[in-house]
């Protein structure tokens, strides 16, 4: 195993020492008092991403989002201006849910040309004007002009569209990110337009599910199948190269091999007859230099970095493919999950096979992670332990838990406040 | 009437079963599939894989003809039960038993 240095203070936790070593508690993970919170201070507050530009490819693309947490659905929409808009699903008339097909509560899309109320007819644009009042002389002083949807905040970077329910966001959407984050700008997202999109609706709380992904040391545990019996050390670790904390955001790199130079026994017959595997394929479109911030520690080999955007995002970025995750909260017990895989589009059979073994190997092993976080809700809803250890490989499990704790805090003393 | 191209006639006994075009079927073919008949297809298409892609590879990847979408679909499901076969012993992702993890948008062919 290789060891990686850590920064001077002799662990990467206490380079940051306002995350302390001590225990930490996840009562924030059962607690449904502590999820009212949550819905108030961060997801009524941060920037929230939706989707990606590509989701809405042309004039009256649109697609609606439920974020249960934040009470909210929200209509995302590219406008005859080639705008993308966000507003709330809502008909200005008598409130009923806009856009919805089959299933008012599911999500929906397609390509509109206008939006049309099922309820009694009443249209409006793209843009979000009111265009048509069915027997509009039967209204009392309607001024059609104010009946416009009401809109969201929007804002897009790199390519990601961002949503802040906010009435009046605290910062914009780039201050929100941060350099560390915006240090992605220029990553070709734009050129990985062959997606994979995946969904499951899992029975755990989203921070513990985030944790996961968050963190490599369970991996030698957890995941001993992703190298072959063969080469499968019992007694292996695993040491992240970097980790670094901006503002909310966190960011892990991953030292990379090369998967074709590693002896045969080191790789599935799948692997090998495919080239490609659980880190995608071996060789990848030649992308020209990547930006600095892809690889903020200099990690060399450096094979992926993995940012993990405040709240619920996470942006897992190889050189020729990305990975992005979002959790959704759906109760204190639970979330929606989606996982998305972009690829530079296929240009031979070759590639998109090795495209296809990437995205089946993700799914069994993120189905090993999902298997079980059900059952470390199960536990901790039990209440009998409260405090755990956490190790400086977990550093971003630790930071994580403590930004949602500050965010909550800021919430709370601001109600406070306004009461007194 | 056969399904595959005619270098990979050994292969059509499988093809009825295992040329799916999208994941969630082929997902729920290996799901209701049994070990055996998964190393019975795994043990006859994985030699023949490289010969599968090099055949493809002298199509147009979007403009591929029948027969060779049908490997290419058959190609699919051996990664899909590659699995099960090479690591897991079991159609079943280990200890999965109250999660799923859906694929609903994908690319094509």
């Amino acid at each position: 195993m290789t060891q990686w240095p850590k920064p001077p203070e002799g662990s990467w936790t206490e380079h940051y020492p306002a995350l302390g070593t001590g225990t930490v508690c996840f009562d924030d993970s059962v607690s449904p008092e502590f999820y009212e919170l949550e819905r108030e201070a961060i997801f009524k507050r941060a920037w929230l991403n939706v989707g990606r530009v590509e989701d809405l490819p042309r004039i009256g693309s649109c697609f609606t989002k439920e974020i249960t947490i934040a009470n909210a659905s929200v209509i995302l929409v590219r406008g005859a201006d080639d705008e993308v808009r966000a507003f709330h699903n809502i008909c200005r008339h008598r409130g009923n849910r806009l856009v919805w097909s089959d299933d008012p509560h599911q999500e929906t899309g397609g390509v509109y040309r206008q939006f049309t109320c099922k309820y009694h007819g009443w249209r409006y644009d793209l843009q979000g004007a009111c265009t048509f009042v069915q027997q509009e002389d039967e209204f009392f002083d309607l001024d059609k002009s104010s009946c416009g949807l009401a809109p969201v905040h929007c804002d897009i970077w790199n390519g990601f569209i961002f949503v802040n329910l906010d009435a009046r966001p605290r910062q914009g959407l780039r201050e929100f990110l941060g350099p560390m984050i915006t240090g992605l700008d220029g990553y070709p997202f734009e050129k990985m337009t062959e997606h994979y999109d995946f969904v499951a609706e899992n029975n755990s709380n989203w921070k513990l599910f985030a944790d996961a992904f968050q963190e490599y040391y369970h991996v030698p545990s957890l995941h001993p199948q992703q190298v072959p019996p063969a080469v499968r050390d019992p007694g292996a670790g695993f040491t992240c190269a970097h980790f670094q904390c901006d503002g909310p955001h966190r960011l892990v790199s991953t030292a990379g091999t090369r998967r074709w130079a590693l002896p045969e026994e080191c790789m599935y017959p799948i692997e090998r007859v495919t080239r490609s595997g659980l880190v995608g394929p071996w060789e990848t479109p030649d992308v020209g230099a990547l930006p600095d911030g892809v690889n903020p520690g200099k990690v060399d080999p450096w094979g992926i970095s993995n940012f993990q955007v405040f709240p619920n995002l996470e942006i897992l970025v190889y050189a020729g493919w990305y990975i992005l995750y979002r959790y959704w909260p759906t109760s204190p017990r639970s979330h929606r999950f989606e996982a998305t895989l972009g690829f530079h589009p296929a240009r031979t059979v070759r590639q998109r096979v090795e495209h296809e073994v990437a995205s089946v190997v993700f799914k069994e092993f993120a189905l090993q992670d999902a298997g079980m976080l059900g059952g470390t809700q199960a536990a901790l809803e039990t209440g009998v332990l409260h405090e755990f250890p956490l190790s400086d490989q977990e550093i971003l499990v630790r930071h994580f838990h403590k930004v949602v704790a500050d965010w909550v805090g800021a919430y709370r003393r601001e109600g406070i406040g306004a009461v007194g | 009437m056969t399904m595959l191209p005619t270098e990979f006639a050994d292969l059509e006994p499988f093809a009825p079963k295992w040329c799916l075009p999208s994941e969630p079927g082929r997902y729920a073919m290996r799901l209701s599939s049994s070990m055996d008949e998964m190393y019975e297809f795994y043990e006859a298409i994985h030699p023949r894989a490289a010969a599968a892609i090099s055949h493809l590879e002298r199509f147009d990847l979007y403009g591929l003809p029948e027969d060779a979408t049908n490997l290419l679909h058959l190609l699919y499901s051996m990664i899909m039960v590659s699995f099960p076969v090479e690591a897991w012993g079991q159609p079943r992702v280990p200890d999965t038993g109250s999660a799923s993890f859906d694929c609903f948008t994908e690319p094509a062919p």
